[in-house]
């Protein structure tokens, strides 16, 4: 009997199988500064949409037009918008609707998107053809005015944001599943299985799919910066969450005439988005890195 | 072949390192050998063992960070670990020249055949375009590839692997190196390719007078080519020996164990159809073990064996073995390679 | 009645040019390929890059699908199965595969990747698969206690016995050895040849060895076939074929093939030009334009595969 010695690099959890590839990822996102920079700001906004009501009680959105655009101070530390509310307090309620619809838009595009991009990379044929040209026609507008264009059919409101920007995820998650699907499809691995006698819907849960994850954890937390993005345009437009609804871009445009006298009004939700989509930037930068499979062997 | 008295090259403890985020890696771990004008020494072991560190240390192809070159390289006398860029890169291509082991990958696939191997007298011997060119289609010509007119305008991609890989060798010999480092040549072609390679290799030997190391995991290979061995394990020297002398009498265990292991057309008739093989894999670099290197997959260690390294043992003119059991009884007779089992 | 009977086996791989995908032509990765393997032999495949060896053992699995032939494992033909009973049958012919690093899902630990072909073919339960795959580890030389970590962790020889161990699982009758050992250390690779054998013997296993390294081929084979751009050129046991070659091709591939021992002094046969590419094959022998004992018949017409007295097999208009 040979004298087995397996060449494993030396590390902690060796022991009971805890050296899964996820969790090397997960030691190597914890050295990545930036994914932690950003991961921490996301988890603030989190807790700012959970607790909410506890870090500011009372109605954010009910008007004070004594207090109307007063800057920052002791009292209001962000200051006041044009109708007397605190910004910060709406600031705060708003990480709520944001983060709504970052969840809301990308569950569209991993419910939708997943299963439509496995079939068609895996099975290929008409479907997948037919599918890929539906995908172009959606692809061929850039995002952000496709959102546009079905709001302008959907009408405007909360679930309607939700329901345009998440159709127009849809198309970049099949894209991103089908290529993922195609190589992994051509694996050894794959093959063994097929030699093994696994059925082609267990090779797709079981072997494509948790392999097929990496993209797609990744497309997910730059999809919901992207998300937050576009109902900020939206918003800001006036055609997406409607006042009296505290959403950070709706903000961002009723204070844009303002922004000469009461900089304030506008800077500071200007600000609130971008911090929010740029850790989702950082966090998904980093989730490349760490789940990139490259094994120091 | 008669050494002549000064070695062409000659490396003395070398030792290199890399830094690396998992700890220090040892690849190769005080390595000496010396080869002489004309000569053709074998580079053998499996992976891991530093044979190809070993080449790029010479030409100091290592990134240094994170690699660490220390000891004496001396070539014409001279440590080439003490010259500067300018000079090792003068020397790179001209005196000393490499071939790889992938001709896939280590042929430019944007330049033309013609323009790769015009490159090195271009800028060693300061060749006019045109004198190269002329130059580097008859290289082509002697490394007997049909029409080298055409070949040298196209692109790597056009030609075979084997056509790829005489080209590689026509790069080598371009400017008439002293020292040719050959690693893995042969070993990703077809065997009727690699066939036609050694031929050529061989009848190049004889025009050219170069020195090669040869650097291979092929015993077949190393018979036929080398006319001195060294044998390496986990960046160590096990063993050294002129050709003959290595298989027909190998005294460390693990060039026993090697030749043993290597299924020869026609043996299994007198050894039965049981391969004589070496228990356990090559350790990992960072976690070697203690004492000789070799001592938890050799079948005859003994307890001094798993404390201390073995130092070198001389057995006559370029013969030496790196073991204790050579240090302990050095008349004992050793067993012939491949008879019977193991176990 | 023996346990495979491959009988003019092809694959032929269509070549599409221009927007419309047109067929221009075809390649014969496998062009009328015949053989048996009876049970608890090995039958050795062996021939260059482009012969299509690999392809004759993906077409017998049906993990390519033939062009056309017939294909009988166990007395019934593979190739007019429907799928399911075509996963039933595959339990008793499995195969292993030559990349240690890309023939196991990195996601998935050892026992898993063992248990697959268990769990697709049994109903039992989660303990007594657990235990069948711990007698399978210790089979192949592997400690059980490992069940629970992943591919990486191991070295390329272990993993390749990974996959010896997934091939065994189901007690097949037939595995076919895609170039198991070639990217394996030399020390590794006479690990793994000597535990096939031994597992050989055990289980009166029969084998399909498909590999480039002709020693390697001899060494563990008892019959050996030779192809060639598609073709077997010729077959025979592996004495009389490594004492008595009678395909040029045969002859110059023994030739070629360095021996370790420095006291041999080999005449070689070097054959001019490159293996050719199954695009283009040239007329006739597939052979000829590399042939030094080629006539005219050679490149007029395509020799048969005749059995020239005592089971060896040749195709080749000079005998």
């Amino acid at each position: 009997m040979t004298e087995i010695n397996p060449k494993a690099a030396p590390g902690k959890n060796q022991a009971k199988g805890l050296d899964s590839p996820l969790r090397r990822s997960w030691v190597k996102l914890r050295r990545n500064k930036a994914a932690l920079v950003g991961g921490t700001m996301i988890l603030i906004y989190a807790a700012c949409a959970l607790l909410a009501p506890v870090l500011f009680s009372g109605n954010p959105s009910a008007p004070n037009l004594a207090k109307s655009l007063d800057p920052p101070s002791i009292d209001q530390l962000l200051g006041t918008d044009e109708l007397g509310r605190s910004i910060l307090g709406r600031i705060i309620h708003g990480s709520q609707i944001s983060l709504l619809i970052a969840v809301g838009v990308v569950s569209f595009g991993l419910i939708l998107g997943v299963p439509l991009g496995l079939v068609s990379g895996y099975y290929g044929g008409k479907i997948d053809f037919g599918l890929q040209r539906l995908t172009d026609m959606l692809l061929a507008f850039p995002g952000f005015l496709l959102a546009l264009a079905l709001v302008a059919i959907l009408g405007v409101g909360l679930k309607n944001t939700v329901i345009s920007i998440g159709i127009s995820m849809v198309p970049i998650y099949i894209r991103l599943v089908r290529g993922c699907v195609l190589s992994v499809r051509e694996e050894i691995y794959v093959e063994a299985a097929r030699a093994s006698g696994t059925r082609d819907r267990v090779i797709l849960l079981k072997h494509i799919l948790p392999n097929v994850m990496v993209p797609i954890t990744v497309q997910t937390s730059l999809g919901m910066g992207t998300a937050i993005l576009f109902a900020a345009g939206l918003g800001f437009l006036g055609i997406g969450v409607q006042p009296p609804t505290p959403e950070w871009g709706a903000m961002l445009g009723s204070a844009r005439v303002y922004i000469f006298n009461a900089p304030h009004a506008a800077t500071f939700p200007g600000i609130a988005i971008f911090l929010a989509v740029l850790s989702f930037n950082l966090l998904g930068d980093g989730l490349r890195d760490a789940l990139d499979p490259r094994f120091k062997l | 072949m008669k050494a002549s008295p000064a070695p062409l090259l000659a490396v003395q403890d070398l030792r290199t390192r890399f830094h690396t985020l998992d700890g220090v890696v040892n690849a190769v771990d005080g390595v000496d050998f010396d080869i002489h004008r004309g000569e053709t020494v074998g580079l053998v072991g499996e992976s891991g063992c530093g044979k190809t560190v070993t080449a790029l240390s010479i030409l100091q192809l290592l990134r240094r960070p994170p690699a660490e070159i220390q000891g004496r390289i001396l070539f014409r006398g001279q440590n080439l670990l003490e010259l500067d860029g300018e000079e090792i890169r003068k020397i790179r291509g001209q005196a000393i020249s490499m071939i790889f082991q992938e001709p896939m990958t280590s042929l430019n696939p944007v330049l033309t055949i013609g323009d790769q191997i015009s490159e090195g007298s271009r800028v060693h011997e300061g060749l006019t375009r045109q004198k190269a060119w002329h130059w580097a289609v008859e290289m082509l010509r002697r490394v007997q590839i049909p029409d080298p007119d055409a070949r040298a305008r196209e692109y790597p991609h056009k030609l075979s692997g084997g056509m790829r890989q005489r080209a590689m060798i026509a790069m080598a010999l371009s400017c008439n190196p002293q020292l040719i480092l050959a690693d893995e040549p042969t070993t990703a072609l077809d065997v009727t390719i690699q066939a036609q390679i050694m031929d050529l290799m061989l009848r190049l030997k004889e025009e050219v007078a170069t020195a090669v190391v040869l650097i291979t995991h092929d015993l077949g290979i190393i018979a036929e080519m080398a006319s001195r061995v060294v044998v390496m394990y986990a960046g160590k020297v096990m063993e050294e020996a002129p050709v003959k002398n290595l298989f027909k009498d190998p005294r460390h265990p693990y060039t026993r164990g090697l030749l043993g292991s290597v299924p020869v057309i026609g043996r299994k008739v007198q050894t039965g159809r049981r391969l004589r093989e070496i228990p356990g894999v090559v350790p990992s670099l960072l976690r070697m073990p203690q004492g000789c290197r070799f001592h938890p997959r050799c079948p005859e260690a003994k307890n001094i064996c798993r404390e201390q390294e073995p130092s070198m043992v001389s057995l006559g003119e370029h013969r030496r073995v790196n073991c204790w059991l050579e240090i302990e009884n050095p008349e004992k007779e050793a067993p012939a390679p491949g008879q019977g089992g193991m176990e | 009645m023996a346990l495979l009977e491959v009988q003019n086996l092809k694959k032929y791989f269509p070549v599409k040019k221009g927007i419309l995908s047109r067929t221009i032509g075809f390649v014969r990765a496998v062009d009328r390929v015949s053989f048996s393997i009876e049970q608890g032999e090995t039958l050795g495949l062996v021939g260059e890059s482009g012969c299509g060896k690999t392809t004759v053992g993906r077409a017998i699995l049906r993990l390519i699908e033939p062009t056309s032939g017939q294909v009988r494992f166990n007395g019934r033909d593979l190739l007019g199965l429907d799928r399911e009973t075509l996963r039933r049958v595959r339990a008793s012919l499995q195969i292993i595969f030559q990349d240690p690093y890309s023939s196991l899902n990195p996601r998935m630990n050892v026992g898993q990747i063992i248990a697959e072909p268990i769990r697709n073919h049994l109903e039992i339960s989660s303990a007594e698969i657990k235990e069948r795959v711990a007698h399978l580890m210790e089979k192949v030389g592997l400690h059980p206690e490992q069940m629970s970590r992943y591919p990486h962790e191991f070295s390329g020889g272990q993993r390749q016995r990974i996959g010896i161990a997934r091939a065994l699982a189901l007690n097949p009758l037939l595995i076919i050895c895609d170039e198991p050992v070639s990217a394996l250390d030399v020390s590794i690779q006479a690990q793994v040849i000597n535990l096939l054998a031994q597992l050989q013997e055990q289980m009166n296993l029969s084998y399909l060895f498909i590999a480039h390294d002709l020693s390697v081929v001899e060494h563990i084979s008892n019959r050996v076939a030779v192809m060639y751009l598609g073709n077997i050129v010729e077959l025979a046991n592996d004495q009389e074929l490594y004492r008595n070659p009678l395909h040029p091709y045969t002859q110059a591939l023994l030739s070629a093939v360095p021996i370790p021992d420095p006291e041999v002094q080999k005449k070689r046969i070097i054959l001019q030009g490159d293996v050719p590419s199954p695009l283009n094959p040239p007329t006739g022998c597939a052979f000829h334009p590399r042939c030094q004992k080629r006539e005219d018949i050679c490149w007029l017409k395509e020799p048969e595969f005749r059995v020239l007295g005592g089971d060896h097999w040749v195709a080749c208009h000079l005998n």
